[in-house]
């Protein structure tokens, strides 16, 4: 087993291309010690991407945010200006593990771990954020949701980091928000969960929504049939009917240690419900 | 020597108080050594391969390429471990379940392991050795195990305990009966009859120590061991047996226990040690991983109980009658029994009858976990009895205490009570402000009683005096919260000595003689009494010297408050020696002044507690929360209240976990799903309100302060308590513990549709 | 394996060591450093019994591997007494009982030393959420709760 720390994009590009064997890309590691605990995985090779520059920080940029793929999930809850634009994001990454994993832990981690539980996932989804992919054949960018293809699944090729996750900077009378069920209050995986986004006009009217559900389905459900249950309507109580009923209805759960079927699909029509009172708030809907 | 037990009724000076803890700075600087903690020269790692079936035979185990692997120094299996128990069955139950010898009998059952130069060698090394299993059909649930269907898990066993001697072998080891009365005639004259079925998961003591120790084995035949434990001459004694050591030559020192609640009761891995030690010739550190903990260290039992309870119309309990099913394992127990004792101890009852099933199962050896077996029968019967006050329309508190046991009932189990502490808990839960506190929407509150016997038991304490006046004391029960503490008071009030003035240690097994296990709440309970019976003969001592220093007579010289008094006129003008310069002198009148004690703690009074809960529901997704929470628990006498209090509120935290998430969950596979904190969900602090605590001081005529054992009642009525709270709060009955939220849920969709 | 040479500062100390590439900080900590204060009580970041403090953010450091920790500042609970004097949090944790077993007390310490470092005056909800990562089997929280608060009352008027 080899640690490399290495200090540009392209080097650790070249170093994961060229390895031989598995090989395992280390930001917080709080997935990839613990798999290596287990003794699920053996990495020939880490390549630790914590001291590439500008991995660590965050960025306001023109269009938005730019999240480096190495910023714990902790600093996002530090940074007051993503605070104020993606509040639902934030809360979502400040939920992931104990305080002491959110020192270590990255949403693009979340990401890349591909479980249908992320917590960060539904509400980047709901956020339409992308990620920025450096590859040998250089970057892409692509939507986020088309990064898991399925429990412990991405659709990254060798040799391919996420580099950053984008978020726009959000649209005004817009807002977001994000819930999980736990069975305790804290230090746990979600059994369903459910982000909302959405943007209203000046009378309260639902103008652009994204509905995204976590632990449903393999991987993160985007529901169009959520969204359009919510636009052009204001948020009252048929539309939130309507929403928990449709996103009631989209979940395709499994029965586990941690949910029934049944559970999953009535508690993500009531999470994802609760989210979209919270995000229609947010926007300044009354 | 003539030790008198009995209740003195004293005025106390030390006993009461609340000191910082001796031990207390080494834990929180990080200097004090846990199982994990200690370290020889030259020690290697040891680790155990387990099966990763439910139940297998076990045809064949190649260890030759791990045995080649470099750096592996010993490899071992049920071979190195011969059986030397020579006919004693529980004992070769216990060298069974540290290393299966012909079966797997539950996923994570040990059969192999190493010891190598490092972990990760260790752990190739586990890689190599091939096991080759013959897949048999197994069973998890207690239930499922009892039918006649059931795969067999060994076919010796017959079911013992019946009328007539069984002719075919089954999973049922045991039945077991107590009561009294007729309780078919008693349910004639009741006007109202409860009759519920509950089931309760299997639950870990979740210790957040892991199984830890060293073992060093000489080619001599002397060996040490240093190990987490809750007792570690029992430790010594199931080792040197297993081994074929000398008991005397196997000294064993316990570190500081990170927890154990009843699962550091049990050898494990330490047999294993010491064989690998002794194969390899080198010291052996083992440590158990957090997985291993939970798939192989001894959960509590999972159980099916059915209760039937019948009143008259003015509130009178006619009869009480339970059946008790509970699972061991997949080795005979005897958990069922004692559930079965404890059912309806609270009660006075003209006709009663429980009766026990101890029931094999493909899952790790049952252990002690808190008051062992209580909660669940204490859940099954305090929430019938709720339901039979609300079919009679009276308040749960005044029907339990018109109920209630009290000094002269004989008890469901056999004997009379003396003085006991249920019905002044009740009579507290009914004043207390609690009880009137205001709901709000979707709240409930609930309460439900507890009953545990405790343990006396064999102890063995002492206590020296040095030159310079200080007092070390030797206790041979592990310390697992605080009763250093205690016992350094209880040295202190007797010899009339400050608390500062004494230094309480737990001595190793080669220095103090056998000691029964802290289990059983017996630690302060026995240990106190042995250090004030060692402090009395000490006192002997100090006066003998008094007396010899003065050239009086010993019967004329009398000890108070710490000092040897002349008593009488004729000694006026001699001044009191204090203890110190007693022992200053002591060089020159006899030499070393210690007391000794060795004795049988009997009369453990029995101990009862109340607890009152607030909980909050959500009834959309069937998420509980515990907002407020009472504990009301008799201690006999409270020696370090602080620590009382910390019994109390840590048996009701360990309780309120097992009401509401914590649970092993197989797979149909017959493995366990959730061997990890994430999954098996010990209450995190966010899920916990303040949990406030009332001492009642109940003095048992049995001990010399009147203390009671404290550890364990507490557990026992929150599964209870919360159930009823949830009642009240949701509207649902739940009979199946834990009340996890989508179990919650669907009983709350069940009562809507029943309603629609 | 080839060995990783670490350079990297504990408690204020400067140190150096060699570890495995896959060695976790908490086994160096143990097991090379003699450091044993931080605990194993489930090796997978569920517990917090191995908190530490790593420069300035609250980890797991069975979540972090040896190697990365060249160059970063280490604050384990070996660090909190200034020689006799015990931190605030370590006085209040005796006063208030705040331990039965002790085993996870030093992960509990690091993590309200963190917590009152960005929360001077937390109140007891924010105490529960910000002690969630450290499991206590013994205790009920209810005593360690206190004694934060305490602890931060007299930090407070320092």
């Amino acid at each position: 087993m080899r640690y490399i720390r290495p200090l540009s994009i392209e080097d650790a590009v070249g170093l994961l291309a060229g390895a031989s064997g598995t090989s395992a890309i280390l930001a917080g590691g709080s997935d990839l010690l613990v798999r290596m605990k287990g003794g699920f995985v053996e990495p020939d090779l880490i390549v630790d991407i914590k001291a590439i520059a500008g991995l660590s920080e965050i960025r306001e940029t023109a269009d938005g945010f730019s999240i480096g793929a190495a910023v714990p999930c902790a600093v996002l809850g530090e940074n007051s200006a993503l605070k104020k634009a993606w509040p639902g994001v934030v809360e979502a990454a400040k939920l992931i593990g104990s305080k002491q994993v959110q020192g270590r832990c990255t949403i693009t981690g979340n990401l890349c771990n591909a479980s249908p539980a992320a917590d960060s996932v539904p509400a980047l989804v709901a956020a339409g954020a992308k990620a920025v992919v450096a590859g040998p054949s250089g970057k892409r960018t692509i939507a986020v949701e088309a990064v898991p293809i399925g429990p412990g699944k991405t659709s990254l090729s060798k040799g391919e980091i996420i580099e950053a996750i984008l978020l726009d900077s959000q649209a005004p009378r817009s807002g977001d928000a994000y819930l999980r069920f736990i069975p305790r209050t804290e230090m746990d995986i979600a059994v369903v969960s459910a982000g909302v986004n959405l943007t209203i006009d000046e009378h309260g009217v639902i103008t652009a929504a994204r509905v995204a559900l976590g632990a449903a389905a393999p991987t993160v459900l985007l529901v169009a049939e959520a969204a359009e249950a919510l636009i052009g309507r204001k948020l009252d109580e048929a539309a939130l009917e309507r929403l928990a009923k449709v996103c009631a209805g989209a979940c395709r759960p499994i029965d586990d240690k941690r949910g029934t079927i049944e559970f999953r699909r009535k508690v993500a029509g009531v999470l994802a419900r609760r989210a979209a009172t919270t995000a229609y708030a947010r926007a300044g809907g009354k | 020597m003539n030790f008198d037990p009995r209740f003195s009724g004293r005025k106390f000076a030390s006993v009461g108080t609340r000191p910082i803890r001796p031990d207390g700075i080494d834990k929180v600087t990080g200097r004090a050594r846990y199982g994990a903690d200690f370290n020889m020269a030259g020690q290697l790692v040891g680790r155990i391969l387990r099966s990763p079936h439910a139940h297998a035979k076990i045809l064949k185990i190649d260890t030759s390429k791990a045995e080649k692997l470099a750096g592996v120094k010993a490899v071992i299996t049920a071979a190195d471990l011969p059986d030397l128990t020579d006919g004693d069955a529980a004992m070769y139950d216990v060298l069974d379940n540290c290393m299966a010898r012909s079966k797997a009998l539950y996923d994570g059952h040990a059969v192999a392991a190493v010891a190598a130069v490092d972990a990760s060698t260790a752990r190739q090394a586990l890689k190599l050795i091939q096991v080759a299993y013959e897949l048999l059909p197994h069973v998890t649930d207690v239930d499922e195990a009892m039918k006649h269907t059931a795969p067999l898990i060994n076919d010796t066993i017959f079911t013992e305990g019946l009328e007539e001697k069984p002719v075919k072998p089954s999973n049922v080891t045991k039945r077991s009966q107590f009561g009294h009365g007729d309780v078919h005639q008693g349910f004639g004259h009741a006007d109202f009859i409860v009759e519920r079925s509950f089931k309760t998961e299997q639950t870990h003591q979740g210790y957040i120590e892991p199984h830890a120790c060293v073992a060093n084995v000489s080619s001599d035949g002397t060996a040490d061991l240093w190990v987490c434990t809750q007792g570690h001459f029992v430790y010594r004694q199931h080792c040197a047996q297993l081994l074929g050591l000398e008991a005397s030559k196997l000294r064993v020192t316990s570190s500081e226990i990170g927890g154990g609640f009843g699962g550091k009761t049990h050898v494990w891995a330490e047999p294993v040690a010491l064989a690998l030690s002794r194969k390899a010739g080198r010291p052996v550190k083992l440590v158990m991983t957090r997985d291993e903990v939970f798939r192989a260290s001894g959960p509590t039992s999972a159980t099916s109980i059915d209760v039937k309870i019948g009143a008259r119309k003015d509130g009178t309990i006619t009869a009480a009658e339970a059946t008790l099913r509970y699972s061991s394992g997949p080795y005979a127990g005897t958990w069922a029994e004692i559930g079965a004792m404890t059912a309806f101890a609270c009660y006075k009852l003209d006709n009663v009858k429980t009766v026990g099933y101890e029931v094999l199962v493909n899952r790790p050896k049952t252990a002690a976990y808190r008051a062992p077996s209580a909660p669940m029968a204490a859940f099954a019967v305090e929430s019938a009895v709720d339901e039979l006050a609300k079919e009679l329309g009276m308040d749960p508190v005044e029907f339990r205490i018109k109920n209630a046991a009290q000094e002269g009932t004989r008890s469901s189990y056999g004997p009379v009570y003396g003085p006991i502490g249920i019905g002044p808990t009740l009579e507290a839960a009914k004043t207390h402000p609690h009880m009137k506190a205001p709901l709000g929407k979707n709240q409930g509150r609930g309460m439900a009683c507890g009953f545990w016997f405790n343990f006396g038991g064999q102890t063995c304490t002492d206590l020296n005096i040095g030159m310079d006046g200080s007092v070390s004391l030797a206790v041979g029960t592990v310390d697992v919260g605080g009763s250093r503490a205690s016992l350094s008071l209880v040295a202190a009030e007797e010899l009339g000595i400050a608390y500062e003035q004494v230094k309480a240690v737990v001595a190793d097994t080669s220095s103090l003689g056998y000691n029964d296990m802290t289990d059983g709440s017996r630690g302060t309970f026995s240990s106190s009494m042995a250090t004030i019976s060692a402090a009395r003969n000490a006192i002997k001592i100090l006066r003998d010297r008094a007396a010899q220093m003065w050239d009086i007579p010993v019967d004329d010289v009398v000890w108070e408050n710490g000092h040897a008094i002349a008593k009488g006129e004729k000694y006026g003008n001699l001044a009191a020696l204090s203890l110190k310069e007693i022992a200053a002198a002591s060089g020159k009148t006899g030499g070393p002044i210690a007391g000794h004690s060795e004795l049988v703690a009997d009369g453990a009074g029995v101990s009862f507690a109340t607890h009152i809960c607030d909980i909050e529901v959500d009834p959309e997704t069937g998420a509980a929360r515990v907002i407020r929470y009472t504990v009301i628990q008799d201690a006999g006498k409270a020696v370090h209240p602080t620590y009382v209090e910390g019994q109390y509120q840590g048996g009701a935290a360990q309780g309120i976990g097992w009401a509401l998430n914590e649970e092993y969950i197989y797979g149909k596979d017959g493995r366990l799903q959730n061997a990890g904190f994430l999954d098996y969900r010990i209450p995190v602090c966010s899920d916990l309100p303040m949990i406030d605590t009332q001492i009642l001081e109940i003095p048992n005529p049995n001990h010399p302060y009147g203390v009671r054992g404290v550890g364990e009642t507490s557990i026992v009525p929150p599964l209870a308590a919360i159930a009823n709270a949830m009642s009240n709060a949701a509207g649902v009955r739940m009979t199946h513990i834990p009340m996890s939220p989508p179990r919650v849920l669907a009983a709350i969709e069940a009562e809507r549709e029943g309603r629609a | 394996m080839a060995g990783v040479a670490v350079s990297t500062t504990i408690n204020g100390d400067h140190v150096e060591y060699l570890c495995q590439p896959d060695e976790t900080l908490l086994d160096v900590l143990r097991d090379r450093l003699g450091l044993t204060g931080a605990k194993e009580g489930c090796g997978t970041g569920d517990c917090g019994a191995c908190s530490i403090i790593l420069d300035n953010r609250l980890v797991c450091s069975c979540l972090v591997l040896g190697a990365e920790a060249e160059g970063r500042i280490v604050e384990t609970v070996e660090g909190m007494a200034h020689g006799e004097k015990l931190h605030t949090l370590q006085q209040k944790f005796l006063e208030h009982a705040a331990l039965q077993c002790g085993i996870c007390t030093p992960g509990f310490l690091i993590a309200a030393k963190d917590l009152l470092a960005k929360n001077p005056d937390p109140s007891e909800e924010e105490i529960r959420f910000g002690l969630a990562g450290n499991l206590c089997r013994c205790t009920g929280y209810d005593k360690i709760v206190r004694a934060v608060q305490d602890a931060a009352n007299v930090m407070k008027g320092a």
